[in-house]
């Protein structure tokens, strides 16, 4: 992921540039974050994965009551390659968990995942030797949203709280270590990893 | 002539339909700005309320528990006394628990309450990031006191 930036902050350890580098890279650094956070919030592609009745509400969303385009998620997609965003909508089979799995390895970074419904999100009623009790034994899920099912605004509540997650995110820490180390000198370079 | 039968006719007569759409009312709500009416049973958030008095109303019987078919209720009951008075009976709630993410919002804790203590009301934005934050206690389910 760090790639796409690699060119943004140029310097070495060995010439420092405007006095206070590190404090140069997080201002080019955060700005970028704020950017990447605002166009990945507003441009959540979720992925179809409806598994039982509260797909009938996720399908819901998008209609025109509630219309989710007005969030920039009405393009659901029907392969894991293009999605962001995985919303769980049912209950998650034992059956099922190694398929949700599957798919959600298979989407590519970032990827976010909201487990909708009682049932995803717990097991719900289905507290037997069936039902995986909450999908979050099998994938890490960014929001829940209660409900049997949640109504198509309580699921477009939850993709908000999504959204504000999103927004708060903060990349530049994981880049700034990178970017220090990468611009080290192979001495210094040896010294770190060390 | 071909080019304005084939194309531009049908073009500008397409928009007509556009154009007449446009007039009728728009169906989306708006949502985050303004919320939809809700119906008038509509299930969602619980809420313990109390009499105009201020006391709970409820008792601590637990019907609510055996009712839910989620079993996601838990209270744990304690003696009220002259002094520390909760509830109008002999027994309050000490501890009221609901998981919120394992509760279907289904109603029968509502049916069961011999006192009308627990309600669902229609405050639906209850998603949220951790687990751990759906579990609902007492103090967050119980109405404020009413102004005396």
């Amino acid at each position: 992921m760090p790639k796409r930036i690699e060119t943004v902050v140029l310097h070495d350890s060995s010439t420092p540039v405007l006095g206070d580098t590190q404090k140069a890279g997080n201002v080019v650094l955060t700005s970028i974050d704020t950017l990447l956070n605002q166009a990945r919030a507003n441009s959540l592609w979720p992925l179809t994965f409806g598994l039982a009745c509260c797909a009938i509400e996720m399908m819901g969303s998008v209609a025109s009551r509630f219309d989710l385009a007005r969030f920039g998620s009405e393009a659901f997609r029907a392969t894991p390659r293009q999605a962001d965003v995985m919303i769980i909508a049912g209950r998650v089979s034992k059956k099922m968990a190694p398929v949700l799995r599957q798919i959600y390895d298979q989407m590519p970074e970032p990827k976010w995942v909201i487990s909708m419904g009682a049932c995803a999100s717990s097991g719900g009623v289905y507290n037997n030797y069936a039902i995986v009790q909450g999908a979050d034994q099998v994938v890490p899920v960014d929001v829940y949203v209660p409900g049997c099912p949640p109504s198509p605004d309580a699921l477009i509540y939850g993709i908000l709280k999504l959204q504000e997650k999103i927004k708060r995110s903060n990349h530049s820490g994981s880049l700034k270590e990178l970017r220090v180390v990468e611009t080290l000198l192979p001495r210094d370079r040896e010294a770190v990893q060390a | 002539m071909e080019l304005l039968r084939d194309v531009i006719k049908p073009v500008i007569s397409g928009f007509g339909i556009t154009r007449r759409r446009l007039a009728t009312p728009k169906v989306t709500v708006m949502y985050p700005e303004e919320k939809r009416e809700q119906y008038p049973r509509t299930r969602w958030r619980h809420v313990l309320t109390r009499y105009e008095s201020g006391l709970e109303r409820c008792i601590g019987c637990s019907l609510c528990a055996g009712a839910c078919p989620a079993r996601c209720i838990n209270v744990v009951a304690a003696e009220n006394t002259d002094d520390v008075r909760f509830s109008p009976g002999e027994r309050y709630a000490a501890r009221y628990e609901i998981n919120m993410i394992r509760c279907i919002f289904c109603g029968y804790c509502q049916e069961a309450c011999p006192t009308g203590a627990i309600v669902l009301r229609n405050d639906f934005e209850l998603a949220n990031y951790n687990r751990e934050d759906f579990i609902y206690t007492k103090e967050m389910l119980l109405e404020p006191m009413p102004i005396a």
